[in-house]
């Protein structure tokens, strides 16, 4: 539409205005709702509902908030296929305040933070990546001379939700790893006051972080989370159970290393380390780089970074079904007391036994009648 | 997750130094212990002991004839679950795998459908037992806790590792973790109770087989 014909309907309010504005066809607002729909596993009639949240909607606020954290999850968020985050940004939400994005610095940046919280308070999302250090008064990491801590429950203070993304946000992640020197914590265990949704990963599917706002944006409600604060939609289901290479697994055909001809032929990676059994997560149904490939199919196994603690579940490449660290560390020493014991309740025993075979038979001499001679 | 990081990591390492204490308190007090010394001459057909001993654990290994008819299901069902166990335990990959990891020895296994299917068999053998013990009157009498005891903790890992492989009831980390679990508590018992025989079993044979051949009994 031209400028000429935007200018007479006035000020733009709900994003269907801006986006008929942009000339994005309704046919095209259609195929997003439904591609929308479709990776949150929602039934198809709730892309009309989608469809119509979007339109009604007015352009969300939202504040990126980044702590101790590898620009990772900001790195997979820009590759999202659909809805891209050029969409997002210019289509459907505001982006007010992010390092990396945004091309305010310095105070103009923190300025630009305050003025989206006075002006969207109760309404806008904080979106937040890294985890929170809490050892020594947070000082191991501050922005515009504030710590993470402050500048968070700065933040989140007057917000409608909070998103916590990658793995270090929502459960500590890599800084929070043994032995944690700078007492990282998991946003929500901050945030208690919020739904705080959690979106893990090292980094998150690009689409469960583009989704899931969308479903914000569209309903105006946080969608259904697991027991871990997770959109079900993204994580309720096992890598292991969507893999492709699963009928492998119940074959029992094995990788055994990572360039052999079983992974060549597609074999199943359990033996190599793979976690995909215990890890939630979308990665073998929408994949990566707009569906192309993700890591079990790229020839490693999942390293299970959708879950807490994945940094120390004992070993990228340890199969699942061994033992956590050295479980013979005690083995010789309990050897050695096993056969102490052993030895000490065999010795007592026969001692036992001799006093009571010595008592016995002093109690049959005792017992004895005397002889002829010793009654002369 | 928390669930399997503890059955994977303390959980397990508790119970196997246990078991390794456990197993060799029994076998050096076993050793060790006071024997009364057989002064009696042997009869005039004994045999070498070692022959002796190799001829009982055979012979225990099938019921005389007289006793067929009576303890046929019960011997044969026991040898179900025994083999259907040591399938389990020792062809499955991801068991192989924990005795890699744990001795440094790798042998070739069987495919997960079957070792699935022979942990059904199992199950239900192992059912049947305890249906028998209960069951049947004298050995109902002469059961003790031990007895009842020792089957639970040899059940719940094959039910476990089924329902874990099933994905039934909870989810999959959760179920592996019990079934770890269940592991642990089998191997903190298996000293003091008498699932021992897996240690003893030809042991105790082979001291009986001595003991009768010395006497005289025709084995």
């Amino acid at each position: 539409m031209s400028d000429k014909n935007a200018a007479a309907r006035g000020p733009l309010t709900t994003l269907g205005e801006a986006l008929a504005d942009r000339g994005v066809s309704r046919r095209t607002f259609l195929k997003f709702a439904s591609y929308t729909a479709s990776i949150l596993a929602l039934p198809p009639t709730a892309a009309t509902a989608i469809a119509q949240g979007l339109a009604n909607a007015r352009r969300q606020s939202v504040i990126w908030l980044s702590f101790q954290e590898c620009t990772g999850c900001t790195e997979s968020i820009t590759r999202a296929a659909t809805p891209s985050i050029e969409d997002l940004i210019f289509d459907f939400i505001s982006l007010d305040y992010h390092h990396t994005l945004q091309n305010a610095s310095g105070h103009a940046a923190e300025e630009a933070r305050m003025a989206a919280m006075r002006e969207n308070a109760g309404e806008y999302i904080v979106v937040v990546d890294g985890s929170v250090p809490l050892k020594d008064d947070g000082i191991y990491s501050t922005i515009a001379g504030i710590t993470n801590l402050q500048m968070l429950e700065e933040t989140v203070r007057d917000a409608f939700a909070v998103i916590a993304v990658g793995s270090c946000a929502t459960f500590g992640g890599i800084p929070g790893a043994n032995p944690n020197p700078t007492g990282a914590v998991a946003i929500n265990e901050i945030v208690t006051d919020k739904p705080v949704i959690n979106i893990s990963g090292c980094p998150p599917i690009p689409e469960a972080m583009t989704g899931t706002i969308a479903y914000l944006l569209s309903f105006g409600a946080i969608p259904e989370l697991d027991h871990l604060g997770r959109p079900k939609a993204f994580f309720g289901e096992a890598i292991h159970d969507r893999c492709y290479r699963r009928p492998f697994y119940e074959r029992g055909m094995f990788a055994k290393s990572f360039d052999d001809e079983g992974a060549r032929q597609g074999w199943c990676l359990f033996e190599v380390g793979c976690k995909g059994p215990v890890t939630y997560n979308a990665c073998a149904t929408l994949k990566w780089n707009g569906g192309t490939s993700f890591p079990i199919q790229s020839g490693h196994g999942c390293l299970g970074c959708s879950e807490p603690g994945f940094w120390d579940l004992g070993g990228f490449y340890k199969p699942l079904s061994t033992a956590k660290g050295d479980p013979l560390k005690w083995a010789a020493g309990a050897a050695v007391a096993g056969a102490a014991v052993g030895a000490a309740s065999a010795w007592t025993a026969r001692n036992l036994r001799s006093k009571s075979m010595k008592a016995a038979a002093a109690a049959a001499a005792a017992a004895k009648p005397a002889t002829t001679e010793e009654k002369e | 997750m928390e669930l399997l990081e503890f059955a994977r990591g303390p959980a397990l390492t508790f119970a196997i130094t246990v078991f390794i204490a456990g197993v060799v308190f029994r076998i050096t007090s076993l050793l060790l212990m006071w024997r009364t010394r057989d002064s009696s001459s042997g009869r005039a057909r004994e045999r070498p002991l070692l022959v002796a001993a190799l001829r009982e654990i055979g012979r225990r290994m099938w019921p005389e004839s007289v006793y067929k008819r009576q303890t046929l299901f019960q011997l044969i069902n026991g040898y179900v679950f025994h083999i259907g166990l040591a399938i389990i335990v020792f062809l499955l990959l991801p068991h192989i795998l924990f005795f890699q990891d744990l001795l440094g020895i790798y042998w070739p296994h069987l495919p997960n459908n079957l070792i699935y299917a022979v942990s059904v068999i199992t199950a239900v053998s192992l059912i049947a037992a305890l249906m028998m013990r209960i069951s049947n009157p004298v050995q109902r009498i002469i059961s003790t806790f031990d007895d009842y005891f020792s089957w639970l903790v040899t059940f719940l890992p094959v039910i476990t590792g089924l329902v874990a492989t099933s994905h039934l009831g909870a989810r999959y980390e959760t179920l592996l973790g019990l079934h770890i679990l269940s592991v642990a508590l089998m191997l903190i018992w298996l000293p003091f109770g008498k699932l021992m025989h897996w240690f003893l079993v030809f042991v105790t044979r082979s001291q009986t087989g001595a003991h009768l051949n010395h006497r005289g009994a025709q084995l």
